[in-house]
C-alpha cells in the first residue's frame, strides 16, 4: 500500500464500526426477503395453501392467538424449560469442562465417559427421560439440559487446553498466583471458545423442547405444533414453527450481542 | 546453595565491589539424552547490556528460561544480585512472539506485573502512563491487541516489562518477528528507555547487527550442545545512534569479528540438523 491510499482511507475503527451495521442490516433483511416471496409464491398459487399457507394468514391467526393469550402460554412455557435446561446443564457442564482441562488426572477419568455417550442422539435418550422423570416439567428440562451440557463442557475443554502455551509463561513470568492463573488467564483465554459452546448447546436444546413437548405435555410451542397435526389445524402449526423460529433467530442475535459484549477482543 | 534453581543473593554476604548482577557457574540443561546448555559460566555486571548470540538450537533460548525461572537447570548455579530488602521483581521478559494478552488492553497488559504484585492501582497508572509514553502508544492505551500492528504489540511488550521495574531485564528475540524498519525502530526505543535507568539486560538474538548496535558485552555460544565460546567486549560509546553506527569502521570490524566466530557454529548446528534428517 503506498503512504498516499493510507492517508485517505478512513480510520480502522470506523470501518470496522460501518462493516458491523451492514452486518446487522443483512442480517434482518434476510428472513424477510424469504417471507416475502412466500407470499407472493401462495397468493399467486405457484403452492398448494392447504399445506403452505399464505405468511399474512398465519399472522392474521398469530395475532389472534397473541390477543387471547393462548400463544403466550405456550411460549412463555417452552422459553422457561430452556431458560432452565440451560442453567442446570450449562452450569455443570462449564465447571466441568474448565476443571478437565487444567487437570490431566480428571481429564483421563471423564473423557472416555464423555465419547462414549456424546454420540448418542439426544432425542432417543427421550423415552428413557419420561420413564426416570415422568411426563411432567423436569423430563422437558432434562432434555434440555443434557443437549446444552455436552458442547459446554467438551468447548470449555479444548477452550483452556488450546490457550497459547506464552500465556502461561508470561503469567508464570509475571508472578501470577493459582487464582491469577484462572481469572486473568484460563478463563478469558477459553471464553472464546466457551461462547460457542454454548451457542451450539443452545440450539440443540431449542430443537430438544420442540420434540421432548411434543410428547405427553399440556403447554409449550411443540405442543402446540403436535396438536396442530392432530387436528389438521396448519395455519396453527405454523404459528408454532414461526414461533420457535423466532426464538432461535432472536437467541442468537442476544448471543452474538452478549459476545461482543463480554468478548470484546475477539475480532469481528 | 542449591543446585538448578535461581538464587537471589542477599546484598551483604558480598563485598560491593566484587559484585556481578547475575552469576552462572557450570550451568547444564539437558532433556532427556541431549544437552542444551553445557557448562556455561559467566559474570554480567550491574547495568550491563548483555547480548548471546549463537546459532539457531544453541540452548540461548533455554539459559534465558532458567534465568526467568520458567525451567530449572539440571546442574549448576545461578544467583541473581537482590539488594536486601528490595520489594522489586528479579527478572521481567520480554517474549519472542506476541505474548501480550489479547483480552487486554493496552493499558492492562503493560500493568499487568503490578496488577500481579498487588501494587496499589493509583502507583500502576502513574507508572504505565510513564511507560506507554515512552513507547509511544498513549494514543492507544484502550486499544486491545488485535487492533494493534505486530510492531505495536511488542513496544506493548516492552512496556509491561519496564513498567513492572525488575532488576534484571531478559529480552528473547524480541524483535525477530518485525520487518527491518520496524525492528530499527525499536531497538532505537528500546535504547532510548534503557538510557533512563540502565538496568542490567540480557538480550538474545541471531541477528550480529542487533548484537553490536545494542550490547555492551557479546557472547558467543556454540552450536549443540550450547557452550561459551568467547566474549566480545562492544566498546561503542553511548548513548548511541544506530544509523549513524552503522556507517562507521569499528562496528564493521566488530560485526565481522561476531561473525567469524559465529560463522564456524551456525556451519557446524547445520550438519547436526542434516544428520537429524538423514536418520529419519
Amino acid at each position: 500500500m503506498s503512504v498516499g491510499t493510507t492517508a485517505a482511507a478512513p480510520p480502522r475503527q470506523e470501518r470496522v464500526m460501518s462493516l458491523r451495521v451492514r452486518d446487522r442490516i443483512l442480517s434482518i433483511a434476510s428472513p424477510i426477503g424469504l417471507l416475502l416471496v412466500w407470499e407472493i409464491a401462495a397468493r399467486t398459487g405457484l403452492i398448494d395453501t392447504r399445506f403452505f399457507p399464505a405468511p399474512s394468514s398465519v399472522l392474521a391467526l398469530l395475532i389472534e392467538m397473541l390477543k387471547s393469550g393462548e400463544l403466550l402460554v405456550h411460549t412463555a412455557a417452552s422459553l422457561r424449560r430452556l431458560a432452565w435446561g440451560i442453567l442446570i446443564g450449562g452450569a455443570p457442564a462449564l465447571v466441568l469442562g474448565i476443571v478437565m482441562g487444567l487437570n490431566r488426572t480428571i481429564r483421563a477419568l471423564v473423557d472416555p465417559i464423555m465419547a462414549a455417550t456424546y454420540p448418542i442422539p439426544k432425542s432417543s435418550i427421550l423415552p428413557l427421560a419420561l420413564l426416570v422423570f415422568g411426563l411432567g416439567e423436569s423430563s422437558k428440562i432434562f432434555m434440555v439440559a443434557i443437549g446444552v451440557f455436552f458442547p459446554v463442557a467438551i468447548n470449555a475443554t479444548t477452550g483452556v487446553l488450546e490457550i497459547n502455551k506464552i500465556y502461561l509463561d508470561v503469567g508464570r513470568n509475571y508472578k501470577a498466583d493459582r487464582w491469577s492463573m484462572f481469572w486473568t488467564i484460563a478463563l478469558p483465554g477459553a471464553l472464546p471458545v466457551i461462547m460457542t459452546g454454548f451457542k451450539l448447546g443452545i440450539g440443540i436444546g431449542l430443537i430438544l423442547i420442540a420434540i421432548a413437548e411434543m410428547i405427553g405435555a399440556k403447554s409449550g410451542l411443540g405442543f402446540l405444533i403436535w396438536s396442530a397435526w392432530e387436528t389438521f389445524a396448519v395455519e396453527q402449526m405454523y404459528v408454532g414453527l414461526f414461533m420457535i423460529a423466532l426464538i432461535g433467530f432472536v437467541l442468537t442475535v442476544v448471543l452474538n450481542e452478549l459476545e461482543r459484549y463480554i468478548i470484546p477482543w475477539k475480532a469481528s | 546453595m542449591s543446585i538448578g534453581a535461581v538464587n537471589l543473593r542477599p546484598a551483604e554476604t558480598v563485598s560491593a565491589a566484587a559484585r556481578p548482577a547475575i552469576r552462572i557457574r557450570d550451568l547444564v540443561k539437558s532433556f532427556g539424552g541431549l544437552t542444551a546448555v553445557d557448562r556455561v559460566s559467566l559474570d554480567i555486571a550491574p547495568g550491563e547490556f548483555f547480548m548471546i548470540v549463537g546459532p539457531s538450537g544453541c540452548g540461548k533460548t533455554t539459559l534465558l528460561r532458567i534465568l526467568a525461572g520458567l525451567e530449572t537447570a539440571t546442574s549448576g548455579t545461578i544467583e541473581i544480585d537482590v539488594p536486601a530488602g528490595s520489594q522489586k521483581p528479579d527478572n521481567s521478559m520480554v517474549f519472542q512472539g506476541d505474548s501480550i494478552f489479547p483480552w487486554m488492553t493496552v493499558r492492562q497488559n503493560a500493568g499487568y506485573g503490578l496488577r500481579m504484585r498487588k501494587v496499589p492501582g493509583k502507583t500502576i497508572r502513574e507508572v504505565v502512563d510513564h511507560y506507554l509514553d515512552r513507547t509511544g502508544l498513549t494514543r492507544f492505551a484502550d486499544y486491545y491487541p488485535h487492533q494493534l500492528s505486530g510492531g505495536m504489540r511488542q513496544r506493548v511488550a516492552i512496556a509491561r516489562a519496564f513498567a513492572n521495574d525488575p532488576h534484571i531485564l531478559l529480552m528473547d528475540e524480541p524483535f525477530s518477528a518485525l520487518d527491518a524498519q520496524n525492528k530499527l525502530l525499536l531497538q532505537e526505543e528500546l535504547l532510548h528507555i534503557w538510557d533512563e535507568n540502565k538496568k542490567t539486560v540480557v538480550f538474545i538474538t541471531h541477528s550480529v547487527d542487533e548484537a553490536v548496535l545494542l550490547g555492551d558485552r557479546v557472547m558467543v555460544m556454540t552450536a549443540q550442545p550450547g557452550r561459551l565460546k568467547q566474549f566480545v567486549p562492544i566498546g561503542l560509546k553511548r548513548p548511541r545512534n544506530i544509523m549513524e553506527l552503522q556507517g562507521a569502521p569499528e562496528y564493521g570490524e566488530l560485526v565481522h569479528r561476531i561473525w567469524t566466530s559465529l560463522r564456524d557454529e551456525v556451519q557446524r548446528a547445520r550438519e547436526i540438523e542434516d544428520n537429524i534428517e538423514a536418520k529419519r
